[in-house]
């Protein structure tokens, strides 16, 4: 349905983004949220609000791109947009607890990620994963939230894993929506899993949003002097610690014609040079075939076990 | 009795199979285009390479050989693996390394043209440590060729030669087939020879392929090129050209696939008499639509002889729970 109504040429969370809208709007919305970003996805608000204006829904949409990110007192502007009724004093109660909710999941999505393919019998983490989510639904206070992630730790931790000693390890990294989004990536993880493989991937709204980092610019600037916007200094900064760490792999996903993180491109070619680290680039579409990127992972990592030894 | 291996690489334009002794020779070996029917194509192909094997065994008596497991790859490998009992279903960039490797193990570069799709694979004292492959487009593959040669009235086989009678190549766009179809014609308007106008989309061929599948990659020599396009003579040259090095190109350049998968398989402890009596066989392949989300996974039956022998397509448990019940 997003494909349908956008130009072809866009990326492809603009084309998941707008199917999201229309399907919401059909459901009952009245209100559209755009959150804006550091790439074309800023002007991304203006263009979608049009387009759905043009198919003849008549919907409020709030983009919280103008500046929002640089002053709180815009970003409050927004949200009282939504919702004349907010206070300030609600704002400061949820806050805290929304923010470390956030961080919970990433913590608890991680170890799933890197455990999962060494599961007895799978499922068993991901089935705990689900009871988790769902119960921090339920949550209201961030004394609920640390007593359920003890809880889950507990639980994930019961689950017996079969982990050899050096197994295959795996780094993921790229592009903010097609790395986080298992649709729009083919659920490359899940994949990787299923081999046996130690699933790396750094970006999550932890480490991107609720946290700085002032030294990456430094730790990489042997690689790259000026920032290329959006995820693309993220990918380079975690191309050289998963590369330093002797991973065995690097993925590097963006979506079809994603330009930070084309830019970023060859600056891995240099890393993966540097570092004799393989690394496969995958450029997703809203409708890229599974089988060719089922024969490409394949070949990945038959080429790291020839590396390791263990193909022949 | 001695064992033999048998690899089958189903592409989409063509399907090659070899059999393979314990050394990695090659016993048998056949070659025919898939004509969108990779069953029927492979049927005859184990025909022709049945008979092959039966003179073998007829003029090395007493003892003779028996095909003891099967690799398949390509893009049709998991269907063919499965009517074939296959014990290896390989991905072709895989099988392309492991086959040429075993015939040139000092390779480092492999250059790989097939009919839709082309790739790159870089190698190190004999191990894979990089590769790419042709995304989304199909310009300057075989598929390519094959479309120009019908244009300029010529057999897509007798391209390379004609090439290599010019010495001034025409200079075609080569990033789109359609538009270098359009370039050629307006070329041939304004005067340049026939022969001028192959060997310029020879050269197309290789600037398209070093600017988008070896982009960025580092080639260095020996350098093997390989698959279908190989065969072309003209490409060939204008990789040397192109490139300043050597481009050896294997014989059995076609085959590498076939080879890579035979040798796959017989490192495989799964093992069994291969029985060519399949080609005889009925198989029927029908597709379904799982109906337990709103994904609508295809699932793919495969029938032999009205018996259904394997399926598979369903992307979670809900779908595997009764892929097997009709």
């Amino acid at each position: 349905m997003g494909s349908l109504n956008s130009p072809d040429y866009i990326c492809a969370p603009f084309k998941f983004n707008l199917g999201n809208y229309i399907e919401t709007i059909e459901k009952g919305a009245d209100t559209l949220v755009q959150t804006g970003g550091l790439c074309r996805l800023r002007y991304y608000g203006e263009l979608q609000s049009q387009i759905i204006k043009d198919l003849g829904h008549d919907v409020r949409f709030v983009t919280l791109a103008q500046g929002a990110l640089s002053k709180p007192v815009n970003l409050y502007q927004s949200f009282k947009e939504i919702n004349p009724a907010l206070s300030l004093k609600q704002i400061g109660a949820t806050l805290p607890m929304v923010m470390m909710m956030i961080e919970t999941m990433d913590k608890v999505e991680d170890y799933v990620r890197k455990n999962s393919g060494f599961q007895n019998s799978p499922g068993n983490l991901e089935a705990v994963r689900e009871d988790f989510l769902q119960r921090l639904r339920l949550t209201d206070s961030k004394k609920e939230v640390k007593k359920l992630y003890k809880k889950t730790t507990e639980n994930l931790l019961d689950i017996p894993l079969n982990k050899p000693t050096n197994p295959i390890r795996v780094g993921i990294i790229g592009e903010y929506y097609t790395i986080m989004e298992p649709f729009s990536n083919h659920d490359i993880e899940k994949e990787l899993a299923k081999k046996g493989i130690v699933v790396d991937r750094w970006i999550n709204l932890t480490n991107t949003i609720l946290r700085k980092d002032w030294k990456r610019k430094k730790r990489i600037r042997h690689y790259t002097k000026y920032s290329m916007g959006a995820t693309s200094m993220f990918t380079v900064d975690q191309a050289l610690r998963l590369a330093k760490q002797k991973y065995d792999g690097i993925i590097h996903v963006k979506s079809f014609g994603c330009t930070p993180e084309m830019d970023a491109m060859p600056v891995l070619q240099n890393i993966s040079r540097d570092y004799k680290i393989p690394i496969l680039y995958f450029s997703f579409d809203s409708q890229t075939s599974d089988t060719g990127i089922q024969t490409r992972l394949e070949a990945f990592y038959d080429m790291i076990m020839m590396r390791k030894g263990g193909l022949l | 009795m001695k064992t033999a291996y048998l690899g089958i690489d189903v592409g989409s334009i063509s399907t090659k199979a070899v059999i393979i002794d314990q050394d990695n020779r090659i016993l048998a070996k056949d070659y025919l285009w898939t004509e969108v029917n990779p069953i029927g194509t492979v049927k005859k192909l184990l025909q022709s390479l049945s008979r092959q094997m039966d003179r073998i065994n007829k003029s090395q008596p007493p003892e003779s050989y028996q095909v003891q497991s099967v690799g398949t790859t390509g893009s049709a490998r998991r269907l063919i693996g499965s009517i074939t009992g296959a014990s290896v279903i390989k991905n072709e960039i895989t099988t392309h390394a492991i086959g040429t490797i075993s015939r040139h193990p000092e390779v480092r570069t492999i250059f790989e043209i097939g009919g839709q799709d082309s790739k790159i694979i870089l190698i190190e004292n004999g191990i894979v440590v990089d590769y790419a492959m042709n995304t989304l487009c199909a310009a300057g593959t075989g598929a390519f060729l094959s479309g120009l040669a019908q244009r300029l009235n010529e057999k897509v086989e007798d391209l390379g030669e004609i090439a290599l009678t010019s010495d001034n190549p025409t200079r075609l766009a080569a990033r789109c087939s359609v538009f270098a179809e359009s370039d050629m014609v307006h070329k041939s308007q304004i005067g340049h020879s026939k022969p001028d106008i192959i060997a310029g989309i020879c050269q197309s061929v290789v600037t398209n392929y070093l600017n988008n599948v070896a982009k960025g990659k580092r080639i260095f020599p020996p350098i093997i090129f390989q698959g279908g396009v190989s065969k072309n003579i003209g490409v060939a040259r204008a990789f040397t050209e192109a490139t300043g090095h050597d481009i050896h190109v294997d014989p059995d350049s076609h085959l590498t696939g076939a080879l890579g998968t035979a040798i796959l398989a017989k490192s495989s402890e799964n093992r069994q008499p291969f029985d060519f009596q399949i080609s005889e066989a009925d198989f029927q392949t029908k597709g379904v639509n799982c109906e337990k989300c709103a994904n609508h996974c295809e699932i793919i039956r495969v029938y032999r002889d009205k018996e259904l022998i394997d399926a598979w397509g369903n992307k979670c448990d809900r779908g595997q729970a009764d892929i097997f019940t009709e």
